[in-house]
């Protein structure tokens, strides 16, 4: 079972990221949950996920002690990198977090999602970029089957979009940390 | 049908739409927009209507009327429109007339916040709106369910002739699980022969009417009520029960919090605790005499709320005092988690009373 915690601002694609998870996971017949707190800001302000993925029906769909975190900012890297079960997983976003994970009982996976970005053209989708880099090391799903949901993850009226994320999926299933 | 991924507001929405119901009046307010999102959207593609109104009041007043013609209604706020609309949930309970009503709770008191709460308990099972009446007050614990009892909503209003009350929170509302719109059982309805739909000038007129100045004639239609009551604890009371038979710690939460408890109950097991969870998912009418029984065989309850200890009074009515009851809470917004909650479960079976 896997229980997931996305955190970081609003507006990096939080909520979005959490939904593909749990869609893939529908689409492999697992129970699944996905819920969401932020406050009343669009953009700006903190965001996170609760994202359960599970074999057995879903009881608390809060995760307060997630199997695998992906912190897209400081200040949720420290609020929730306590939180995550031992032999858990951080995967971070180190363009945006200068700081080490600080405990050696969790696999930490460090990636410049947001500079890679950037770099691509594709500013907005570090957020895909951090699930490529988290389905390659910790094999949640695999690459074909991730690749393939997420290219169909954009609305009918903008099939383009489903490319970018594509894109962004390789791009961070490709880093060689 | 396959499984659709919604959101608990969503699946109201359209659990309402498949119900047959075709008109919405509401007033925007978070958690619950997307319950009027949805109703935007989506009525006016199956010839219904949704209403924005100028507030919440006129907004309830829209389904006292559009209820007194026996038509299917459905209105929807949280915790602070809730209050807003008493004074007419009175008035529709005064004039025995069926409509959904959905409350996705936020914390309070006053304008509060916009975080997960169910310290609206009390407001809803016990007085929602003045006088001697109640509404019927279900209490869904998923997205799957939050479809299954609006559908169950509308056929319990239509039945009892009263207001049915979907009884969320901010965290059901905006969580999103696979939900499955598969057949729900159909139900007998009575005719509607009470509703105000035009005579055609071949039968007497119906009145629809809250007003009694004879209080004899008051006391006859709240007693009359009261066995409509009576009548819906009898049939409807619904509850679930886990990990019960040989538990001696009970657990008793609904709604968000009862899946806390839950996973809080299967962790309480793995540490040697007998525990189990009663889930009443009706709070009006409340499961007294199942939670009775099970006094007999537990050691202790512990009622698990986000409130400071609103359903507890229940609770102890339903026991007589034969086990004790502890209250356990988070409240303003916080939601308890399974840790917390197990740690309370802890203290149950390890420290003397």
């Amino acid at each position: 079972m896997s229980a997931i915690l996305l955190a970081g601002f609003g507006g990096q694609g939080i909520l979005f990221a959490g939904k593909q998870l749990v869609l893939a996971g529908m689409k492999k017949d697992k129970q699944v949950s996905w819920l969401p707190s932020y406050g009343p800001e669009m953009r700006g302000g903190t965001c996170n996920c609760s994202v359960n993925i599970d074999d057995e029906p879903i009881g608390s769909p809060l995760v307060t002690a997630p199997d695998i975190l992906i912190a897209m900012n400081k200040p949720s890297l420290l609020k929730f990198a306590g939180r995550v079960v031992p032999g858990g997983t951080v995967v971070y976003d180190t363009s945006l977090i200068d700081i080490a994970v600080g405990r050696d009982d969790v696999n930490a996976y460090g990636i410049p999602a947001t500079g890679l970005a950037n770099d691509a053209g594709i500013a907005k989708l570090a957020n895909v970029i951090l699930l490529g880099y988290l389905i390659k090391k910790t094999g949640l799903y695999e690459k074909d089957f991730f690749l393939e949901h997420i290219r169909g993850s954009a609305p009918k009226s903008k099939p383009e979009l489903g490319e970018l994320n594509a894109k962004a999926l390789l791009i961070g299933y490709g880093y060689e940390g | 049908m396959a499984k659709m991924l919604m959101k608990g507001n969503e699946a109201i929405a359209e659990a309402a739409i498949r119900a047959g119901c075709r008109l919405f009046f509401g007033y925007p307010i978070t958690p619950q927009t997307e319950l009027s999102e949805y109703m935007a959207k989506n009525m006016p593609k199956c010839g219904g209507l949704s209403l924005q109104a100028e507030s919440e009041i006129a907004a309830i007043n829209m389904v006292l009327g559009a209820a007194s013609t026996g038509a299917r209604v459905i209105t929807s706020s949280s915790s602070p429109g809730i209050s807003l609309k008493s004074e007419g949930i009175s008035y529709i309970i005064g004039s025995d007339l069926p409509c959904v009503i959905v409350n996705v709770q936020r914390g309070g008191p006053g304008l509060g916040g916009i975080q997960p709460a169910q310290s609206d308990y009390n407001q809803a099972t016990k007085a929602l709106g003045h006088g001697d009446g109640h509404i019927i007050v279900l209490a869904p614990d998923s997205v799957q369910e939050m479809a299954a009892l609006t559908a169950e909503a509308f056929d319990l209003a239509d039945i009892y002739r009263m207001p049915c009350m979907i009884f969320a929170d901010g965290a059901l509302g905006q969580m999103m699980e696979p939900v499955d719109f598969e057949a729900v059982p159909v139900r007998e309805l009575p005719a509607k022969d009470w509703a105000c739909t035009g005579t055609g000038g071949k039968r007497v007129h119906n009145i629809i009417n809250s007003l009694y100045m004879e209080p004899e004639a008051l006391e006859k239609t709240v007693v009359e009520r009261f066995e409509r009551y009576k009548k819906l604890a009898e049939n409807e009371t619904k509850y679930e029960e886990f990990m019960l038979d040989d538990a001696e710690y009970a657990v008793v939460a609904y709604g968000i919090t009862a899946r806390i408890a839950k996973t809080a109950v299967i962790n309480a097991r793995r540490k040697g605790i007998k525990a189990g969870l009663f889930r009443p998912i009706t709070l009006y009418p409340f499961p007294e005499k199942p939670l009775n029984r099970l006094a007999d065989g537990v050691k202790k309850f512990l009622s698990v709320e986000m409130n400071m200890g609103q359903m507890l009074n229940d609770v102890k009515v339903a026991v007589e005092c034969k086990k004790p009851v502890i209250h356990f809470g988070r409240t303003g917004g916080v939601i308890p988690t399974p840790e917390e909650v197990l740690e309370q479960l802890e203290k149950l079976a390890g420290g003397a009373e």
